[in-house]
């Protein structure tokens, strides 16, 4: 997927999210860091632009809320930052890639530690399928069929330099999931784009 | 092995520079979760922290049992009183009796140095160092550093007087090697007879005038005066230490601008501080306290998670 794909279809999940609340009234946003938090921040934009509404926007680091602490620990810990009550709201999780689900099982303990909304609702821009839990996406920006030893990736313009989403070749024994913030090699080899 | 370069923390020698800097940045996560109204995170569920005590202590017992619970770990509070070191078991069978129950980490304070050495070197647990006499206090050290980045947002070229007990204090036997280590300046503030016998070992400047060069410091760090451990006696009456070494309404009005005061409690008012300074704005020892609990969890979380040494 290239930039201008992303952003279409950052729009039509947009106009989802709208459909289905009737509005931006009871919405806020909360974006996983380390990528779906920018994901969030321009789905907001365009609600903004859609439908003249300032949307609450919070992120969310689930590292301590992760199923394998005791074997895994994440590079750099990000401060949660939910600047608003959850409590009676339509809160749409956000995220980058949904693969095994376990990301947004943490991420739903981490938001009912902070209160009580509503309803939780998951926007993610690729579903690359191999679940492992029974969760699913409300919102789906693209269906990427992976292999489980592929990394699918989405890079940012203000991150990264380039807007997409790529399928990379994991290293044996690397461990599947987002790019990090700062990549040290992006010379990886691209299989497709 | 997890992720710092060390499985227990006995002395703030055990921690390199990059330790210290992530623990101080995982704190910083862990300070969110201290301001919310849900107090919790599933982080350490089912594992075990035996917090064994056997000196007397209020503020950093609570702080480690309050970072253990926060983190839903089962935190277990062992005291001298209670305990069958009152029935004269010696220190290596409590910890191999500890260590028959599968603890994952012991938190321990003592009354004589190295006691800490000893209990890691018979549990299979990571060991915290609570304070061993004279000697260490880490988990002190790293609140402090905490409490200096946040207030400056560096440690580095930092001006710091530490004042006070010096020769008795274990504050100061890991805070003056970590302010050292990254790359702040110590001066040891002390009556001749609270200053060890050889200065230079402690890797800071030696001051015996308070007065001197008041208006260079950026923290004037004040070290309590230990009566418990003071044997003879160095001084001749705390109403003669409080007009030469304690800070007073006047010396305050002295310091540089944006300096501020520390002390790790518990405070003798009236001795180290006067109690209108004590409560000074420009004094952060509940700022102090308010940080061990962060960076305490910090420590058990990455002394207890990433078994595997990998951070992915």
């Amino acid at each position: 997927m290239d930039g201008d794909a992303i952003s279409r279809a950052l729009t039509r999940v947009t106009h989802e999210i709208l459909e289905a609340n009737k509005g931006a009234d009871n919405i806020a946003l909360v974006g996983i860091v380390t990528r779906g938090d920018l994901l969030a921040a321009e789905i907001a934009v365009k609600i903004k632009q859609i439908e003249g509404v300032e949307v609450s926007v919070g992120s969310l680091d689930i590292s301590f809320y992760r199923d394998d602490v005791a074997i895994h620990i994440s590079p750099e810990v990000h401060t949660t930052n939910i600047p608003f009550s959850v409590d009676g709201k339509t809160i749409v999780l956000v995220d980058d890639v949904l693969f095994t689900g376990r990301t947004i099982r943490a991420a739903l303990d981490a938001i009912m530690d902070y209160g009580r909304p509503s309803a939780i609702q998951l926007a993610v821009l690729v579903d690359r399928g191999h679940r492992e839990l029974p969760i699913r996406a409300d919102y789906v920006g693209k269906n990427v069929p992976s292999s489980p030893s592929e990394h699918v990736r989405f890079f940012t313009e203000s991150v990264d330099g380039r807007t997409t989403v790529e399928i990379l070749k994991a290293e044996p024994g690397e461990r599947i999931g987002s790019a990090p913030l700062a990549p040290k090699d992006t010379s990886e080899k691209e299989v497709e784009a | 092995m997890g992720v710092l370069s060390t499985e227990n923390v006995l002395t703030i020698h055990d921690l390199s520079i990059d330790d210290i800097y992530l623990t101080l940045d995982t704190a910083r996560s862990f300070k969110e979760v201290n301001d919310r109204t849900i107090k919790k995170l599933p982080t350490l569920r089912g594992r075990t922290v035996v917090n064994v005590f056997l000196e007397p202590s209020t503020r950093t017992r609570t702080s480690f049992e309050i970072a253990a619970k926060r983190l839903s770990a089962d935190a277990i509070n062992f005291s001298a009183s209670t305990s069958s070191t009152t029935k004269g078991e010696s220190l290596v069978d409590t910890a191999k009796t500890l260590d028959a129950m599968d603890c994952d980490l012991v938190i321990i304070r003592h009354s004589y140095a190295g006691s800490p050495k000893i209990f890691a070197d018979n549990v299979r647990a990571n060991v915290i160092n609570a304070g061993d006499g004279k000697h260490q206090h880490p988990t002190q050290a790293l609140l402090d550093l905490y409490t200096m980045r946040e207030h400056f947002g560096h440690i580095e070229g930092l001006k710091v007087a530490i004042v006070g007990d010096v020769v008795h204090s274990r504050v100061f036997g890991s805070l003056a090697p970590a302010l050292k280590k990254l790359g702040a300046e110590v001066t040891a503030i002390a009556p001749a007879t609270l200053l060890p016998a050889h200065p230079e070992v402690l890797g800071a400047k030696v001051s015996t005038d308070l007065d001197a060069n008041l208006g260079d410091f950026d923290v004037i760090y004040l070290l309590r005066i230990q009566q418990e451990r003071i044997e003879r006696s160095p001084i001749p009456s705390l109403r003669e230490y409080a007009v030469f070494y304690g800070l007073n309404a006047g010396r305050m009005a002295r310091l540089k601008e944006g300096a501020i005061v520390m002390h790790p409690g518990p405070v003798n008012r009236g001795v180290e501080l006067s109690s209108d300074v004590a409560d000074n704005a420009r004094s952060l020892v509940l700022d102090q306290v308010n940080a061990g609990v962060a960076v305490r969890m910090a420590l058990m979380y990455l002394l207890l998670g990433g078994q595997d040494g990998t951070i992915a």
